[in-house]
């Protein structure tokens, strides 16, 4: 049976569940766990990027008082367990050893490479200082374009710092034409247009320092984590320190943010695992906000070689990509996948004759890089939606009008696109249309126009972002196909309580999405109970012991499916028993709003009073089984495709590079929404990110390979001073791969926002000869390209530089200056 | 060293250690946990408490400076299962989402509008810039702060209960 009428709860904006405990401060997160003679570690970490340890001294901390163990790399060798990668892209891919604690030899500047175990924190950190490391510095390799030489190798042992190519090519898998082909066209009698985008280091930055405390004691060893990845984690553990899967229990209790940072299993983690059980007491490590910044991993770090091909009056006909990746030191858990998500995404909602990726993936001497929010696809976006926005200039149109040249309509979905995916639904036209009328985009492009002609200082730009992406890691095949080591299913459970609650179990990990809120939605229209009596349980791979944790914009739009499923079957065992205890025929029961009646009568039992009756057992049919609960596993057909336009109007300084958002909508299409409310602030905080990459973040490192921006004083998080308010506002495409229509938000705001705003600060200062400016967009970058371009207004007198207009020692309003 | 101090409405008394910072105090002796640590450098605001009814960055007072003061955290706003103003405002705007900033912004805008219990939306993102939040884009704790001002809740919070 399937109920496939929509309640009263899915499209309510409920208050969330789990705010309660979030606001009074009745957390479980990782650090604030305490066990009954727990101690605390502390990593001593290299300082070098390249280095070969020669000799370390633990004695003097040894001696310090309350410490109870120091370990080296050498001393846990055979038990620490090792790294691993689950997506080397290639069977041939080159993937350097990754011990937890580095035995012989560092590839980054705060590496782990011994363990000082004491009574406090504070005694454990004292001590660390105490260990003696000698080291032989090796040459580091550090820019992404040399490692591309193997001039200097990351790893000695590896004989090369490429660790892979992958390509996509339409004409060899028969999606579309070869791409030389449309190129030369284009050359000979069209637009070529070719560019070379950086994609600079980003930090995830979650809020809440990552945290593991392994208790050892008793017959499964337990770890807490603040971690995305309980179930990964846990399946990592086992396969690689040799300790049986079913003796081990990872939890992820409260966590505070992930953003795909905490999508890793970490050094950190297998250390505290090893060390606890070598001391035979629970053990905890919670790193400094410096040690998350140096070792966790970082996100992007891409160079991207661009050459599109389109006709004279634009319309898109190819595009070739040469990406060269920085992976940094290691190959994380996702590691080299990550730009290849991005590989179906440069050809976003167009269509084209011809389409070729070509991907390369380098080691450096730097902190490894991995997901962070929008994985792959944020890479793509910004690379094609900066390219549309030049070939609008190139034909002279409006940058709106140039993309509809070439995008999918309406009439056309599903829809195969140039690089073989199949986007099930969409309306390109209709989000448009609605972020134009939000925006107000007339009026401001009439101001814009306005602005220059009077060459005022303070110049408007507007940016467009019409993005796809691909949500719902993902169909197994397909991962399979492309040798990603896991499947991409997810799981659920129901259990219908005696007392009528009903708990809900999901293989998904959320931290701060909203799970228990959203899935009690769905599970209260499905089974027509109580939202209040739905209780989500999570996070525990001993509880929901099936899973496959959250990412990627899977959650919903796998893990919640099996839910949905799950509740099917809840519905269907209840059926067989209520049947029974009304004296009627299956077929002659109907199901709705949580109770079964017999067609035709007044006669009906809820799905509560059938949850009692299968516990108490007193009055089942012969042979029955006492309970209605169930499970499914669900592993979908095909990715889901949210979409969306966004507007960005910048206001740019000219005389001094300043940039100010005036205006941001945000239009997107997720399917169906379960609830409005979680679904916008997804997309604030998206936005955030992805404006945060346009104009502010970066990881810079010096060069003996030092990151400096290691602390929250130089890694420049926006704060709510630098923001503004957003628009947003939905269209509605049902995804059709999905019982119910929905599609993923996770990661649409930072995917889309990033080539929005660096569009409108180009499209600011397009007339004074810019055409790019490398992110993050700061004063200094936005003022130079300025004067490079030899349109900045300081090469004549400043035009307003009169007796009655403001001058150079004139305040700014409050408020204006960042 | 050893220090008396009011929290939450209860009188503690311990030996501290003259290095430790106030939120290791709350944290590890008085289990406070409800207040948390995001960064080593005063940035981030997670830590943020009421000392004497104003607010500061509870990484950055040592425990010693709290000697004879009385300090609110955020689990001293409840009144049993009645939410202070701004806590309710917080969940009614959708202002949280991984909620480890929480803590710190809810007794940030405590002091922002004990300061200026009508402020403009300017006046907000300034009073907060010191608290960071990555969850959010601070869209819906603007709002949220602005319905806690239409709901008066700059009523006393760090006096003596």
């Amino acid at each position: 049976m399937t109920v496939t009428e929509q309640g009263k709860e899915i499209g309510a904006a409920r208050r969330r569940k789990e705010d309660r405990r979030l606001i009074t401060g009745q957390t479980r997160w990782t650090d604030n766990i305490t066990l009954p003679g727990m101690l605390h570690a502390a990593m001593v970490r290299s300082p070098f990027a390249h280095a070969r340890i020669t000799s370390i001294d633990t004695e003097q901390a040894k001696d310090a008082a309350n410490v109870v163990a120091v370990l080296t790399g050498a001393e846990v060798a055979d038990d620490q367990g090792t790294m691993i990668t689950a997506w080397p892209i290639t069977p041939e891919q080159n993937t350097p050893n990754h011990p937890p604690i580095a035995v012989d030899e560092v590839a980054f500047a705060g590496e782990v490479v011994a363990v000082v175990v004491a009574r406090s924190a504070a005694e454990a950190r004292d001590a660390a200082e105490l260990v003696e490391v000698e080291y032989d510095e090796l040459p580091a390799v550090l820019d992404l374009k040399e490692a591309v030489t193997d001039d200097e190798l990351a790893h000695s042992d590896l004989g090369t710092n490429k660790s892979a190519f992958w390509q996509l090519d339409s004409g060899s898998a028969g999606t579309g034409r070869p791409i030389d082909e449309v190129i030369a066209e284009a050359r000979a009698d069209g637009i070529v247009l070719e560019r070379e985008y950086r994609q600079q280091r980003l930090i995830p930055s979650f809020m809440e320092p990552r945290s593991a405390v392994c208790d050892p004691t008793g017959e499964q060893i337990t770890l807490w984590s603040s971690t995305q990845i309980p179930h990964i984690c846990r399946f990592a553990l086992a396969a690689t320190t040799g300790v049986p899967e079913s003796k081990i229990r990872v939890i992820a209790p409260d966590v505070g943010g992930g953003f795909g940072g905490k999508l890793q299993i970490i050094p950190e983690e297998w250390i505290v695992f090893c060390v606890a059980r070598r001391v035979g007491r629970p053990l905890k490590w919670t790193e400094t906000r410096s040690e998350s910044l140096v070792s966790g991993h970082h996100g992007r770090d891409q160079w991207q070689k661009l050459t599109l091909a389109a006709t004279k009056d634009g319309k898109v006909t190819g595009l070739k990509v040469d990406l060269t990746c920085d992976l940094g030191a290691y190959a994380g858990i996702v590691g080299g996948g990550v730009p290849v998500l991005g590989a179906w995404m440069f050809n976003a909602i167009y269509k084209w004759d011809a389409y070729q990726i070509n991907i390369s993936n380098y080691y450096t001497n730097k902190t490894w890089v991995d997901a962070y929010r929008g994985a792959g696809r944020p890479e793509a976006t910004y690379a094609i939606e900066r390219l549309m926005d030049e070939l609008a200039v190139e034909v002279g149109a409006d940058p709106l009008e140039i993309r509809e040249r070439s995008w999918i309509t309406h009439e056309e979905f599903p829809f195969t696109t140039v690089a073989g995916m199949t986007y099930d639904s969409g309306n390109y036209e209709a989000a448009t249309a609605r972020a134009k009328e939000l925006f107000g985009y007339d009026e401001l492009r009439a101001e814009q126009q306005k602005r220059r002609e009077s060459n005022e200082p303070v110049q408007l730009g507007i940016g467009v972002s019409t993005f796809t992406e691909m949500c719902g890691l993902a169909p197994s095949r397909v991962l399979g196909q492309l040798n990603y080591a896991a499947g991409g299913w997810d799981h659920a459970e129901i259990r219908m309580l005696a007392t009528g609650k009903v708990e809900v179990v999901t293989g998904t990990s959320p931290h701060g999405q909203g799970h228990e809120t959203a899935w009690s939605q769905i599970v209260a229209d499905r089974l027509g109970v109580p939202f209040e009596d739905v209780e989500v349980l999570h996070g525990d791979t001993q509880i929901a012991h099936r899973g496959m944790d959250t990412y990627g914009s899977r959650s919903l739009v796998v893990g919640a499916e099996a839910v949905v499923r799950a509740a099917d079957k809840v519905i269907e065992n209840a059926k067989v028993v209520a049947a029974h205890m009304l004296e009627a025929s299956e077929a002659d029961l109907e199901f709705s709003a949580g109770r079964f009646s017999v067609k035709g009568t007044d006669k009906g039992l809820s799905i509560q009073e059938v949850a009692l009756a299968a516990f108490t057992g007193h009055n089942l049919f012969d042979d029955a089984e006492p309970k209605i609960d169930a499970s499914a596993a669900f592993d979908p057909d095909n990715f889901s495709f949210p979409h969306g336009t966004h507007l960005c109007a910048m206001e740019v300084d000219t005389e001094t590079g300043a940039t100010t958002m005036r205006k941001y909508v945000a239009v997107d299409d997720i399917g169906t929404i379960i609830n409005p409310m979680i679904v916008e602030g997804q997309v604030h905080g998206g936005l955030v990110q992805g404006i945060a990459q346009a104009l502010w973040e970066e990881a810079v490192y010096d060069d003996a390979g030092t990151l400096v921006t290691g602390s929250f004083v130089d890694y420049t998080l926006p704060t709510a001073a630098d923001t503004i308010s957003f628009e947003t506002d939905h269209t509605t495409s049902p995804s059709t791969y999905t019982i119910l229509g929905t599609k993923g938000v996770g990661e649409a705001g930072t995917i889309a926002s990033t080539p929005a705003v660096v569009n409108a600060i180009v499209d600011a200062v397009r007339h004074l000869g810019v055409n790019d400016i490398r992110m993050p967009c700061t004063p200094e970058r936005v003022f130079r390209a300025i004067q490079s371009a030899g349109g900045g207004a300081s090469s004549t007198a400043q035009p307003h530089f009169n007796a009655d207009a403001d001058n150079q020692d004139s305040l700014p309003p409050e408020g204006e200056a960042r | 060293m050893r220090i008396s101090v009011r929290v939450d409405g209860s009188s503690y008394s311990d030996d501290v250690e003259p290095r430790t910072l106030l939120v290791h105090y709350l944290r590890e002796q008085l289990g406070k946990v409800g207040t948390v640590v995001g960064c080593d450098t005063s940035n981030c605001g997670a830590c943020t408490v009421l000392l004497d009814g104003r607010s500061v960055k509870s990484c950055n007072v040592l425990a010693v400076q709290a000697d004879g003061h009385e300090v609110t955290t955020v689990e001293g706003l409840a009144d049993g299962d009645e939410l202070h103003p701004v806590q309710r405002a917080f969940h009614e705007c959708h202002a949280l989402q991984c909620g480890y900033c929480t803590p710190g912004m809810i007794m940030q805008t405590i002091d922002l509008l004990s300061e200026n219990p009508d402020p403009s939306e300017e006046a907000i993102r300034h009073g907060l810039e010191g608290n960071l939040c990555r969850c959010t884009g601070y869209h819906n704790i603007v709002k949220a702060v602005q319905m806690a001002a239409g709901s008066g809740s700059s009523t006393q919070v760090g006096s003596a209960s």
